[in-house]
């Protein structure tokens, strides 16, 4: 199957290795514990792992068949059949690392061309070659803060609207740190104005991070935020929906420092929470503190243009146990879906995405408001998502939708106590007028009045 | 022929793709929101495949030929898994959808949680970690929060051997424990008496690797485990070299408590380049407590008519999640593919043909270039790369030199504790003919070396490009490019 | 391997030029030799800091390493060499000139005595390289 060898070439090699049987080749491993015999399912052939796979995904219900109204950190949206057949090239997936840039040159241009789109679409300096998803790139952003003011400012900001999976994230990341304190998102009512964040932050902070939109999905200016950060010497970190910023200004006009987000919405699917992609962007100044991977150009020993590995000193293979972080792999086949994606895209088919996302989540939010028992909590700007306060409980709700082929809205409960009969509606281009209009009639027949 | 950037290569007014008009009454934008401009590149879909059809030319892959790289496992990436993996039904689920409409996939993770568990001999496992780095970094976390639960705060020396992985100092560095290097004994094996005298009252546990980098078992290691046992710490080990040990021996039953998972070296997902991976963690019993969730169980069992309920649950005494969601799922599937294909029997003899191949291909270089450690190895051995009678020859030199044979070289460099180290790992995928071929070049570079070396410092001549200026790489430091007209 | 006579040295290649109670600081020639070509350097204290010996006061990063420069001595930073972060080849090409790091008044002149003369670096580099 996957091993290629005959009988004869076994023996052959036996021979040459000087030993009369592989079993010899085990030796130093003790005895007691040597060849175990594994309690594993008879092996199947190709034909029959075909069959009980197809067999197992058939019972799933998945967004191609059921009309998506869930978002809350993974979005549904169109992937161009360009982006899996670009990425399914073995140039590509069955490549390592390219630390051989000579044989590398493919994987070394994509990373840097996805370092200079993401760093065109957020206004910022640079960008690594990506974190693992949205929430570790939120922690690197933490860990980055306390490395650039060396441990002696303490305080990490988290907005409350910042996702709350990326937010346990930063604690879990952070809690061999002593000298890390992380503070601002637990708060009684998870909806307060950003500007609520401005008076916790004071000369201890080495970091505030906010979201955009956020995760309830409004749109905010942070710039006062910013300002206050920057008054106080702190850095200043937005997470964003790259969609989004087809659309809305991007994080750099009002004064982010770094860039972090869930690359996911460009061209990757939803594949039940992974493999996605870690957005990773700075100003200038930050550069060198960045971890992870960065591709720069340089020329050959012909005057060739060409990219390598570039700041790889910082990194833990070399830094040890002095590297900030420990991070080594990438998402480079992420990346470069979400490369190839944008490059399809280009500056006009972004727009019309982001505009699509935000009409068609308008006119769902004002359906929606008509249906008694029903309101559309969201009352400032938003982008494509939005809070509805159900009369039932939302599993409820949630149940009964899915019965109608439909994926209702995230429970916000289950994360905010003060959110308890409320959802959070997501609407992107998959979703056609008469979706939504069938998703309002269902909410209509669960409308207590 | 340079490929030009995505973004020199734009033109105004193109567009790869078309989306459908508004269907809905549109309501005004904000306009103190909007963006003024959106710089990205124009193109159409022909350019866009074009242009990445060129780059992929530019690469060397698993596909194109053998690729020996010293504990990153590259062997073949079975054409099946990527087939599974982009079932519809999986790879269109979102992660919060109520778990009765993702039994499958739950299913999948359940099973895929019991072979893994079974393979290495462990109580449980998280599928959660993104990556083997990320995995360890969970793992060290986990013997964090064991020793905090006992209130055990003064152990906080963390023992890695210096034939231990490289990635090891920086994620216990990253937990907050401080590092204690522990030498290796001339047979390559962890220096007993260091350890011995290492292990005192703040020994939180040792990180090792087994197979270690020099692709040797320990001959010691279940002294090595009890000594720090005994001493109050716990085991971690280190599941890259994973791929030597399948059928072979469960870590779990040597005493390791917690290890991480390669899925992207020992169970085929494909390395994409630099990842993604997926690195998730096993621990035995008494750790069970701390892993991260959540992890998949069954919340209702089945009977003859019912299949059981899967669902999510969360360890007591959790470290917390290390990333969103559920972990890299597309790779589960891949992995529980290649597992589900090879079986009990089957993995055991990847694991026996990896060392066969690692051991036949020694045989053959044997002689020609120094090998600091010279016993049966496992599933990769080192070599010097350097030459007592010709010294301005580097193990960067034959790295280079190999690819002008056709030949991705092997990892250089590390481990540490070899001068000028040539890791080479063959994999069990690889035919007796291409290790044949391969040995053959290392052969005759060995004599080049000394016949002709500057077809070495010159190295290589046949690739797209030539050795690379690094320096100015870092020194002008130019990592990312604009659209010519937003060019200054 | 260049050795000036008249600086004191320590077991982690840093150097120190004494000026009365003014200590000069950076990296031997050995150390750069080491390092290979030097893209990055960043002197971490600031001139006003006091800080004790061992501190790191500033990080080399060539391609293939980074080192950390640990203060000889103790005391208070009165300096900083600016122009490294501009030029930080000065390293390579000129370590006991151009490439000095900090200026530092020592607190506890009694260090001094714990450093390295020429000559005993000397020996304890050809002993390091057997």
């Amino acid at each position: 199957m996957f091993t290629p060898h005959t009988n004869a070439e076994r023996e052959e090699m036996l021979r040459a290795v000087g030993v009369s049987s592989i079993e010899d080749l085990f030796k130093a491993v003790p005895k007691k514990y040597r060849f175990p015999s594994l309690d594993l399912p008879p092996k199947k052939s190709e034909l029959e792992i075909t069959n009980e796979l197809s067999d197992l995904s058939n019972g799933n219900g998945s967004v191609k068949d059921l009309m998506c109204f869930l978002g809350a950190g993974a979005y549904h949206h169109f992937i161009p059949a360009a982006v899996d057949s670009i990425i399914s090239r073995g140039e590509f997936f069955t490549a390592y690392t390219p630390y051989q840039p000579e044989i590398s040159q493919g994987t070394l241009q994509a990373i840097f061309e996805y370092q200079s789109l993401i760093a065109n679409l957020t206004g910022m300096d640079a960008c690594n070659a990506s974190h693992y998803d949205g929430a570790t790139a939120v922690a690197e952003a933490v860990i980055l803060a306390h490395a650039h003011y060396r441990g002696k400012r303490p305080k990490m900001i988290l907005s409350p609207s910042l996702n709350p999976q990326y937010r346990e994230t930063v604690r879990t990341y952070t809690q061999g740190f002593a000298d890390i304190e992380i503070t601002g998102d637990l708060v009684k009512d998870p909806l307060e104005s950003p500007d609520s964040l401005i008076k916790l932050i004071d000369m201890q902070t080495a970091l505030v991070v906010v979201q955009y939109p956020d995760f309830f999905g409004r749109i905010y200016d942070y710039a006062k935020v910013a300002e206050v950060a920057h008054q106080n010497g702190a850095l200043f970190a937005v997470s964003i929906n790259p969609i989004a910023l087809g659309l809305l200004k991007p994080p750099s006009e009002f004064g982010a420092d770094i860039v972090v987000g869930e690359g996911q919405p460009l061209g990757i699917p939803l594949s039940l929470g992974g493999p996605y992609l870690g957005l990773f962007a700075t100003k200038k100044e930050l550069v060198r503190k960045i971890s992870g991977r960065l591709v720069g150009e340089t020329v050959d020993q012909d005057g060739k243009r060409g990219y390598v590995l570039t700041l790889t000193a910082r990194e833990q293979h070399i830094r040890r146990e002095k590297a900030t972080s420990n991070i080594c792999s990438n998402q480079g086949l992420m990346a470069l879906a979400s490369s190839v994606y944008l490059s399809l895209l280009g500056k006009q088919g972004l727009r019309q995405v982001a505009e699509l996302c935000y009409q068609k989540a308008h006119y769902a939010a004002g359906q929606i408001s008509t249906v008694p028992g029903f309101s559309v909590r969201t009352k400032t700007p938003f982008f494509h998502e939005f809070i509805v306060d159900c009369p039932v409980p939302v599993a409820e709700l949630n149940a009964h939708l899915l019965e109608h082929g439909i994926l209702g809205g995230f429970e916000l409960g289950t994360v905010f106590p003060s959110l308890k009969k409320s959802c959070l509606i997501a609407v992107t281009e998959m979703n056609t007028k008469d979706d939504i209009d069938i998703f309002v009639e269902v909410l209509k027949e669960m409308s207590h009045d | 022929m340079t490929e030009k950037t995505i973004f020199e290569l734009s033109s105004p007014g193109r567009k790869g793709v078309e989306f459908p008009a508004v269907d809905v009454p549109t309501t005004d934008l904000p306009a103190e929101f909007l963006r003024e401009d959106l710089p990205l590149p124009e193109l159409a879909e022909v350019d866009v495949i074009r242009h990445y059809t060129h780059l992929s030319h530019l690469n060397y892959c698993v596909d194109e030929g053998f690729y020996p790289l010293g504990s990153c496992t590259m062997k073949y990436n079975p054409r099946v898994n990527e087939a599974m993996a982009r079932l519809p039904g999986f790879a269109y689920c979102h992660p919060l959808q109520p778990v009765e409409s993702i039994q499958g996939s739950l299913a999948l993770m359940y099973n895929l949680q019991e072979m893994l568990k079974e393979i290495a001999g462990f109580a449980e496992v998280s599928l959660q970690p993104a990556a083997g780095a990320h995995g360890e970094f969970t793992g060290v976390m986990i013997m964090r929060a064991y020793h905090q639960s006992k209130g055990e705060t003064k152990r906080t020396k963390m023992l890695i051997p210096d034939s231990a992985h490289g990635t090891n100092p920086a994620s216990s560095a990253m937990t907050g424990f401080e590092v204690a290097p522990i030498a290796t004994d001339a047979r390559g094996n962890v220096d007993l008496a260091a350890l011995r005298a290492a292990c005192d009252e703040t020994v939180a546990g040792i990180m090792i690797t087994n197979p270690n980098t020099l692709g040797l078992f320990d001959e010691n290691i279940l002294e090595v485990i009890d000594i720090v046992h005994k001493a109050g710490g716990l085991v971690y080990g280190d599941g890259a070299n994973l791929n030597a040990l399948l059928g072979i021996v469960r870590p779990g039953d040597l005493g390791i408590d917690v290890m991480h998972f390669n899925l992207h070296k020992t169970f085929s997902t494909p390395h994409g380049g630099g990842g993604p991976g997926s690195g998730p963690v096993g621990v035995s019993d008494k750790l069970k407590e701390f892993l991260p969730g959540p992890i998949i169980s069954i919340i209702e069992e089945g009977d003859d008519e019912m299949p059981p309920l899967f669902g999510y649950y969360q360890p007591k005494n959790s470290i917390g999640r290390v990333k969103s969601f559920n972990g890299h799922f597309g790779m589960h599937v891949r992995a529980y593919t290649y597992i589900s294909m090879h079986g009990a029997e089957g993995l055991r003899q990847v694991a026996e043909l990896a060392v066969l191949n690692a051991n036949y291909l020694l045989s053959k270089v044997r002689g020609a270039y120094k090998l600091p450690y010279d016993r049966v190895c496992m599933h990769e051995f080192v070599l010097e790369g350097m030459f007592d009678d010709v010294p301005d020859v580097h193990a960067l030199d034959i790295a280079k030199r190999l690819m002008d044979y056709d030949f991705h070289p092997p990892t250089n460099y590390f481990p540490l504790i070899v001068h000028e180290a040539l890791m080479i790992e063959p994999t069990e995928t690889e035919n007796k003919q291409v290790i044949d071929s391969f040995a053959e070049a290392m052969l005759n570079i060995a004599r080049e070396a000394h016949e002709s070396p500057e077809l070495l410092h010159e190295a290589p001549h046949k690739t797209p490009v030539r050795r690379l200026d690094e320096v100015k790489a870092a020194k002008d430091l130019v990592l990312c490019c604009w659209l010519p007209e937003n060019s200054e | 391997m260049n050795v000036p006579a008249d600086y004191k040295y320590t077991a982690s290649d840093e150097w120190v030029k004494l000026d009365g109670k003014i200590a000069t600081i950076g990296v031997s020639d050995y150390a750069q030799e080491q390092l290979s070509d030097v893209v990055f350097v960043e002197v971490v204290l600031g001139e006003g800091d006091s800080a004790k010996k061992g501190t790191t006061c500033a990080t080399i990063e060539s391609v293939k390493a980074a080192a950390d420069v640990n203060l000889p001595v103790s005391g208070k930073v009165i300096q900083v060499n600016e122009d490294l972060s501009k030029t930080p080849e000065l390293v390579n090409t000129d370590p006991y000139g151009k490439a000095w790091m900090l200026k530092v008044e020592i607190s506890d002149p009694s260090e001094i005595n714990g450093l390295m003369s020429s000559a005993d670096y000397e020996k304890f580099l050809q002993d390091r390289s057997h």
